[in-house]
This record gives structure tokens, C-alpha cells and sequence, in this order.
């Protein structure tokens, strides 16, 4: 707990009563809740480290309620925390103690299916698989596949421009999106793009999608679909270094290889994920590779044939292709179970989400373990190691004084030196309140403030989930000032034509 | 003549639009100005011409990224990708000929500026989607970056994708980076020769449903048709689908695209070479180019559902006389219209609004492109709004004002 959040307003704490009055005529019946025993389920998201219990919970189905209930807040001036499934693992959905916390779960109609145009038409609160299973018969399936999408909602993928283990190939949620509907804080409804390509003028719906619920609440959903794969089929590869393994994989794509799926496994992950799923993983490696490839079944076996090729060339001691689903399916097991997999060696761990250039993994690894050693705290790691999306799990135990903090710090270095060697803060997860106070890290005063700016645009008075993403708030108007030097000499030495 | 500006680095653009501010001038941004036809018509006091910054700052191909300065020529990027067996899968266009200049003058700030894209955006995306980082100067004349050099990355505002496709009315950008993808071993083009509208429709949604994975899907009646060196010969109107990869996938899926297209129409094949250059004639709209018979006409590009694309393009045949050209499965339709005062605007705005998509006037004399909304008109709040993300990057309206809409 070493983000602080801000303070909560007691002039709007002493209007509680009023508040939820007023929600409870634009919402009526069990749309509105306001008893402590049963808000407590909304306390925190997927980062339980932190907790706070909303002023009050609002669970809403239609787009008219989301605006009024909006429109309401924005006049009394009350703070809004968007959710969908609370599954974020950076705090995006906290509630806060003078908030009110709008539920979008129960939004969860597929409102459309249009094969000919190759989309689908969605509520903000259906699940992320939902939408692959309902469009599954036709043989289409939406292509995004963050690890949490069985219960992830499509509008909380939108906010959070959610990832998975295929967008190098496939891209993320902002690359599979068409259109949505957004309410604004101050209730203004409005439709972005549609069932056809790219904006009409600003790009609106690019800078929605990961904007984290600071700029509007999304009500409906128009996403891409692709036909499913013909085949696809795996390849388990170990090396006796991690080097080796960062070698092969820049070797696959130097080939011209974009493989469906390409994930490393370090030795702590591998022998934590083999312990429990018993996917056949060799434990004598250092790293492990799972390379998958997709398409016909021609291509696929033509193009496996060469990673394998590649993989020897680059050192490698063990590889095995997948010659059946099962086998696939088995080779993905390990890698998909690896998060509880360390669940069961550790009481606790904290998930980290830094992206780097791939060729600098070596060097992260190595300054890793010396951290490691450093705070006494173990490591594994998985990577998305075609698009370099480092996941640490940092092992530790709550119950013990001092070891969270020391594995929040453990983690906070980890991210500084992603950022260091020319990566980022955070890959698929959300900066949300986890790495809020590390943007300094990334970004410059400047950088941030045009950030503000346009929230300022479309939250001027800064009520749509505060204290996320940015480490200090600005009113607006103060940022808005503008600093002109008026006089000063055109640039002597410019080049004018 | 408007005075011109030319910097020489990002110190220099941020010193050129402070002192526009203090002074309360206007510019118009530019890189070489291939695009410069396009937008309303109006005037600005100055010049800033960003192709003094030009140069290739980074290209790791392992890495799949490059970063260049915003005025570096495209041709440059891309021969420089190409010797490393890499492309920008967006497929750019280049719209020097169509507006009446030269090929090959854009810049890849340019091509960023405006969210070009190519036909094979069906399956790789448009600019924005392979535009991972950006460091530029807003109209406040305050340097900001945004994004970063790797793909996977959601650390604050995309703000990358709002700069695609401003038309350079929210920031000059001084240093980008891009995501670079290999090229596909080799390429072939399946033509289904002389279908009627309704077989089309039927034809694209039948393949874009299938496993042939077809990397573009155009339609060119018979007039554009032959005005294309490699489908002159067919004599009639063509679709086209594109099969890029490795060799044993593309003979795959060809017959995979043969079997669904065989009921429908007598069937061609371009090889490889003659594939590439009749997709460069289709992201071009060659057919309709300055130089050509229907280079005199405005001409409309209309973004909309793939299943409307011939329903817009029908009507606007019907009611205006027009010429088109079918890319996207359907959904990019590039209208040709004989030249009006209006450029037939309220025809194609109301056709396109009963089907849902926009239009943008790509070309048109100046005094039509001022008389005529140039960009799709936005609903009123959808309108203030961009106003108020406008006047977020530029509250004093210095960078390329009313170029988009009247007033912004």
C-alpha cells in the first residue's frame, strides 16, 4: 500500500444520504447499493493489495441509466469509478471512499452478429470468451485472449486495451475494435465508428481504448471477428541459456516468421508449472520456448519445420513438435496454469507487466536475479517473448511484516529498468493506481500534462476515476494556462524561404 | 507567396510554433506536401515545412521497429525495409498522382498525419495500428512524446492514434517509430472475371468467410478496369483477391479460393510481379488518376460496412453519373463524379449517412473544397467535442486551422 489515494471529499461524504436518494430515483429497485455488507464484494479488483469501500455501488443495464446517473454526479459532483468484471491487476476499478462505483457486469447482451461485415455488436459487461463462444459455430472467434477472459468484460478489455498470448500476430484490443457507444462524465451519449474502418475525423476511439475508464464509460462494443485458424500446432523448446532462447527467437522473426504464439518460461516457472500440470516440460533447461504456429495445415507444417531448423541452429537441447491437439493443448497447459502454478510454492505473489526490447532480455534477467537477491524475494518469469511483455512473479508472503513492500519495491525497480533499457511501464495491465506514481519514470512534466489536457476535454472537472494513471492532479483551468512570451525574437538563424 | 519555415531539428519546430503563438500567426504544416490538396481550402500567414527533418534513427529488424525523423521520405523507409526483406503491412498509398503530383514525394509523417492505409488494411490494419511511438510539438509549442519503441504497451494515452489521421492539426510531430513486418515470401492474385453487383457482394462475403485468408479483396468494374495494364485484357470487370505467404500455403489457399469462386464466374490468375503492380494501381486508384480520362472529376472515398459498399456505390452511379472502384472486401469505395460546384456533396453525404461509414472529398478544385464540407460533418456533440480535443493540443488554433472543419 504505498500508492496514496486521494483524500475523500467530507462534504460530499455528508451529502451520502442525498446522493443515494437521488441515484435510487434514476435507478430504481436492487440497482443501487449502499449497505456495507454488501458493497464489500466490490472493494478492490484483481490487485487485492489494495482496498476501499465505495460511498456507494451503482449496477447498471442501460445506456439512458449510465447518462442519468452520470449527468447526475457530473452536477452534484460526485467522483465515478467505472467496472467491469474488477479483474484489472493494476487497481483500475478501486472504488473510492467518496465515489460512486458504477457495475457494467450486468450489461451483457450480444446485441448483433453480422457475418457478411465480420463483427460483432456487444455489451460492455459480456465476457471476453462470451463473444468467441457466440460467434464459435460460424467458425469466427474474436482474436484478443487476455489470460482472465473467462471473466474479463469486452468493456473492461476497451479501457484497458487488453492483450494475450496472440497479438503479435493478431494484435490487441485497439487493433480489433470498430466502434463503441460512450457516455461522457457529463452524460452526453455518443457513437464512435460503426461497423466500417478508421475514424471520420480524429481518432476518438483509439485514445478511448486504454484510456483506463478517465475519459467516458463505454455502453456498447463493435468488435472485429476472424475466421478461426485451420490448424495449429506447437513446438517445446529448451535452452541451457536465456540467452539462447532470446537468440532464437529474434532468429524466427529475422526468418519472417510471425508465429500465432511465442512464450519463454524461466527455470523457476518451468519447474513450478511441471510440478503441477505435468506437461512433460524439461527441467534441466534455463528457458523454455513454446512457439506456435497457425494457419493451413501446409503452412504450418512447412514453417514449424523451419523454427525447429532455426531452434537447433540457435543451441537449442530439447524440441519437440505437437503432433496431435492433444499434445498442443498439453504444451499450452503448463504455460496457461503458470500463474497459479506459483501460487502453490509461494503463499503470495505480486505479477509485474514491463515490456522491453526483445534483445535486451538477457540483461533483465541477469539484473533480476541480482535484485532478487537483493530484497530476498524469489522470481519467476514468464514472457510474451514475441512482443517482449515481461510477466515477474515476485514471491512472497503477506502474513510476514515487511515483505510486501519489499516486493512492491522489488517490482518498482524491475519496471524502472524496463523503462531504462527503452521499454515501458506497463505492456497489457494499466498503470491504473499499481504504477501510477512511476509514470515520472517514463514521462516528462510536459508529457504528462498534454496528457491532462485531454481528459480535461472530456472530464473537466477531473470526476471520472480520479487518483488513476496520473501521480498529481491538476484543475483543468491551471493546466489550461498558457505561458506566451510575447515579443520574443523570431529564431535568427531558422531557415526561411 | 506564404512565407515558409523550414527547422532543422524538434529545438527548432518547438522555437518556430512558440514564436507563432507569441505572435498570433497561423501555419500550415507540411512535410513535401503530397497531401497538401486535400482538406478545406483556407489560409495560413506561414509555412512550416518539416522535411529538413529527415533521417532513419533506428531499425532494429529483429526487433520489428523503426524510428525516423516526421520528414523523412517514405520511398527511402521503405527501400530500406525492403533490402531487409521487411515492409510497413499497412501498405500505404501515395496519393502524388491522384492529386495531380508527382509519385513518391511523402514523407512518413505524413503518411501518419493522415491514417494512410492500403489494401491490405482488411488483414494488417491502417497506419495508427503500426504506430507505436511519436515525439512532437503541440500548439501550446510544448515538446510531448507518447508511446514508446515496443508493440505492446498501454502505458497512458494512445495518443499516437488521435496524432493518425489529424492532418497535422493537433501537433507537428518531429520523431516517430513504426512496427516493420516481414514481407511474404510471395504473392498471387486470383481475378474472377465480368459479376454483376449482387454476385460480388455474395462472392467477397463468401471468401472473407473462407480459409483462404486473402490479404485484399477489390472489385474494378470494366471502364477502370482497362485503364489497369494487368486486367486491360480481361475487357470486363474484376475481382481481385490477394494471397500473400509462404509458397506451399499460397497454392493451398488458392485452391481453397478457386473452389469458392469457380460457380461464380470464369477465373483468372496474376503471377507475383504482375500482382504487386496491380495492387499498387488499386491502393493508388490509378484508374482515376490527374493524368487520366477521369482525372478531371472529384473524387469521393468513402469508408463504410463492406456489405454497403455496393448499395453507396450503385447510387451514386445511378443518381450522379459516377465512376467507382470497390477495395476493402467492399468496404473503401472511391467515387468519381463529374465536376459540379458541390462535387455532388449532398447526394454522396446523404447516401453514405443512410448506411452508416463517412466520406472525405479527397479531390476537387480549391473553391469547391471551401465552399463544401471537406471531412464527414460530426454530430453536435461528437463536433464539440473534437473541438475541445483540438483545443486540448492547440487552444489558439495555430497549427493548420480549419483544415478538417470550418472553425477548428
Amino acid at each position: 500500500m504505498t500508492v496514496a489515494m486521494p483524500k475523500p471529499d467530507a462534504t460530499v461524504l455528508a451529502r451520502r444520504a442525498d446522493i443515494v436518494a437521488a441515484l435510487k430515483r434514476i435507478v430504481p429497485g436492487e440497482g443501487v447499493i449502499a449497505s456495507e455488507e454488501a458493497m464489500r464484494p466490490y472493494e478492490s479488483d484483481g490487485l487485492t493489495a489494495y482496498r476501499e469501500l465505495p460511498m456507494v455501488v451503482v449496477l447498471r443495464e442501460k445506456t439512458e441509466q449510465v447518462s442519468a446517473v452520470l449527468a447526475s454526479c457530473h452536477r452534484e459532483r460526485v467522483k465515478v469509478v467505472p467496472r467491469g468484471a474488477g479483474t484489472s491487476l493494476s487497481g483500475g476499478a478501486l472504488p473510492l471512499g467518496d465515489g460512486v462505483l458504477l457495475g457494467m457486469a450486468k450489461f451483457k447482451r450480444i446485441r448483433a452478429i453480422d457475418f457478411e461485415n465480420r463483427a460483432a455488436v456487444v455489451e460492455p459487461g459480456v465476457t471476453n470468451l462470451a463473444v468467441s463462444q457466440a460467434v464459435d459455430h460460424a467458425g469466427f472467434y474474436y482474436a484478443p485472449d487476455p489470460s482472465s477472459q473467462i471473466a474479463c468484460t469486452i468493456g473492461g478489455n476497451v479501457a484497458e486495451n487488453s492483450g494475450g498470448v496472440h497479438c503479435l500476430k493478431y494484435g490487441v484490443t485497439t487493433n480489433n475494435v470498430l466502434g463503441c457507444e460512450l457516455v461522457l462524465m457529463n452524460g452526453e451519449v455518443l457513437r464512435l465508428g460503426g461497423r466500417h474502418f478508421d475514424a471520420a475525423g480524429y481518432d476518438l476511439l483509439g485514445v478511448i481504448t486504454g484510456s483506463e475508464g478517465l475519459l467516458g464509460v463505454i455502453t456498447e462494443v463493435t468488435v472485429r471477428i476472424l475466421k478461426k485458424p485451420e490448424s495449429a500446432r506447437a513446438a517445446l523448446i529448451g535452452f541451457t541459456a536465456s540467452e539462447d532462447a532470446g537468440e532464437c527467437v529474434a532468429c524466427i522473426i529475422g526468418a519472417g516468421i510471425i508465429p500465432g504464439g511465442m512464450e519463454m518460461m524461466d527455470r523457476p516457472a518451468i519447474k513450478a508449472a511441471e510440478e503441477f500440470v505435468h506437461a512433460g516440460y524439461p527441467l534441466d533447461v534455463e528457458a523454455l520456448l513454446i512457439v506456435e504456429l497457425d494457419g493451413p495445415r501446409a503452412e504450418v507444417d512447412h514453417l514449424l519445420d523451419r523454427v525447429q531448423d532455426i531452434a537447433r541452429s540457435c543451441g537449442a537441447v530439447t524440441c519437440r513438435a505437437s503432433n496431435s491437439e492433444d499434445e498442443r493443448l498439453l504444451f499450452w497447459a503448463g504455460r496457461k496454469a503458470a500463474f497459479p502454478a506459483v501460487g502453490r510454492i509461494s503463499p503470495d505473489y505480486y505479477c509485474m507487466d514491463g515490456t522491453i526490447p526483445r534483445a535486451q532480455l538477457p540483461l533483465v534477467l541477469r539484473r533480476m536475479q541480482e535484485m532478487s537477491v537483493k530484497y530476498e524475494l524469489r522470481v519467476a518469469n514468464v514472457f510474451h517473448a514475441g512482443d517482449g511483455n515481461l510477466h515477474p512473479l515476485i514471491l512472497y508472503d503477506a502474513n510476514k511484516p515487511g515483505e510486501l513492500e519489499r516486493a512492491e519495491q522489488f517490482g518498482a525497480d524491475i519496471l524502472r529498468l524496463c523503462v531504462e533499457v527503452g521499454g515501458v511501464l506497463t505492456g497489457e495491465h494499466g498503470v491504473g493506481v499499481e504504477k501510477r506514481d512511476l509514470m515520472p519514470a517514463m514521462f516528462s512534466e510536459d508529457d504528462l500534462n498534454q496528457q491532462q489536457q485531454l481528459k480535461c476535454a472530456f472530464d473537466e472537472n477531473g470526476l471520472l476515476n480520479p487518483g488513476k494513471v496520473f501521480p498529481t492532479l491538476h484543475r483543468c483551468a491551471e493546466l489550461g494556462r498558457m505561458h506566451v512570451h510575447a515579443g520574443q525574437m523570431p529564431f535568427p538563424d531558422l531557415p526561411r524561404f | 507567396m506564404t512565407e515558409t519555415l523550414k527547422p532543422r531539428d524538434g529545438a527548432e519546430v518547438e522555437q518556430a510554433i512558440k514564436w507563432a503563438v507569441a505572435g498570433g500567426k497561423t501555419l500550415e504544416i507540411v512535410g513535401r506536401g503530397s497531401k497538401r490538396r486535400i482538406g478545406r481550402a483556407a489560409q495560413w500567414d506561414m509555412t512550416l515545412d518539416l522535411s529538413g527533418l529527415s533521417a532513419v534513427t533506428l531499425y532494429e529488424p529483429a526487433e520489428l521497429v523503426l524510428s525516423a525523423k516526421a520528414g523523412t521520405p517514405l520511398a527511402e523507409i521503405e527501400t530500406l525495409l525492403a533490402a531487409n526483406g521487411q515492409e510497413l503491412a499497412f501498405e500505404p498509398m501515395d496519393y502524388g498522382p491522384l492529386l495531380g503530383g508527382a509519385a513518391g514525394a511523402a514523407t512518413i509523417g505524413g503518411v501518419l498525419s493522415s491514417n494512410l492505409s492500403g489494401p491490405r488494411r482488411i488483414k494488417a490494419g491502417a497506419a495508427r495500428d503500426h504506430f507505436l511511438g511519436v515525439s512532437a510539438v503541440s500548439g501550446r509549442g510544448e515538446t510531448f512524446k507518447s508511446g514508446g519503441r515496443v508493440v505492446k504497451n498501454v502505458t497512458g494515452y494512445d495518443l499516437c492514434k488521435l496524432l493518425a489521421g489529424s492532418w497535422g492539426t493537433l501537433a507537428a510531430m518531429t520523431d516517430v517509430t513504426v512496427k516493420t513486418l516481414p514481407r511474404a515470401e510471395t504473392e498471387q492474385t486470383i481475378l474472377v472475371l465480368g459479376l454483376d453487383d449482387a454476385a460480388v457482394g455474395e462472392l467477397m462475403t463468401a471468401v472473407m468467410g473462407s480459409f483462404a485468408d486473402a490479404s485484399a479483396a477489390a472489385h474494378v468494374p470494366a471502364a477502370p478496369a482497362l485503364r489497369i495494364a494487368e486486367t486491360a485484357a480481361a475487357g470486363d470487370a474484376v475481382t481481385a483477391f490477394r494471397l500473400e505467404g509462404v509458397v506451399p500455403s499460397v497454392a493451398h489457399r488458392k485452391a481453397v479460393l478457386e473452389g469458392v469462386a469457380a460457380r461464380y464466374g470464369s477465373i483468372g490468375t496474376l503471377d507475383e510481379a504482375s500482382s504487386r503492380a496491380f495492387w499498387r494501381a488499386v491502393r493508388d486508384v490509378a484508374p482515376f488518376a490527374a493524368s487520366g480520362s477521369a482525372g478531371a472529376r472529384d473524387l469521393w472515398r468513402i469508408s463504410t460496412a463492406p456489405s454497403h459498399g455496393a448499395e453507396i456505390g450503385r447510387a451514386l452511379i445511378q443518381q450522379a453519373a459516377a465512376e467507382t472502384l470497390y477495395d476493402w472486401a467492399g468496404g473503401l469505395v472511391w467515387a468519381a463524379l463529374p465536376p459540379s460546384d458541390d462535387a455532388g456533396a449532398p447526394l454522396v453525404r446523404s447516401t453514405v449517412a443512410s448506411k452508416g461509414g463517412h466520406a472525405t472529398l479527397i479531390r476537387a478544385p480549391a473553391a469547391v473544397r471551401a465552399a463544401v464540407d471537406v471531412f464527414e460533418p460530426e454530430a453536435p456533440a461528437l463536433a464539440a467535442l473534437s473541438k475541445r480535443v483540438r483545443e486540448s493540443f492547440d487552444p489558439r488554433g495555430v497549427l493548420n486551422p480549419g483544415r478538417m472543419w470550418a472553425g477548428v
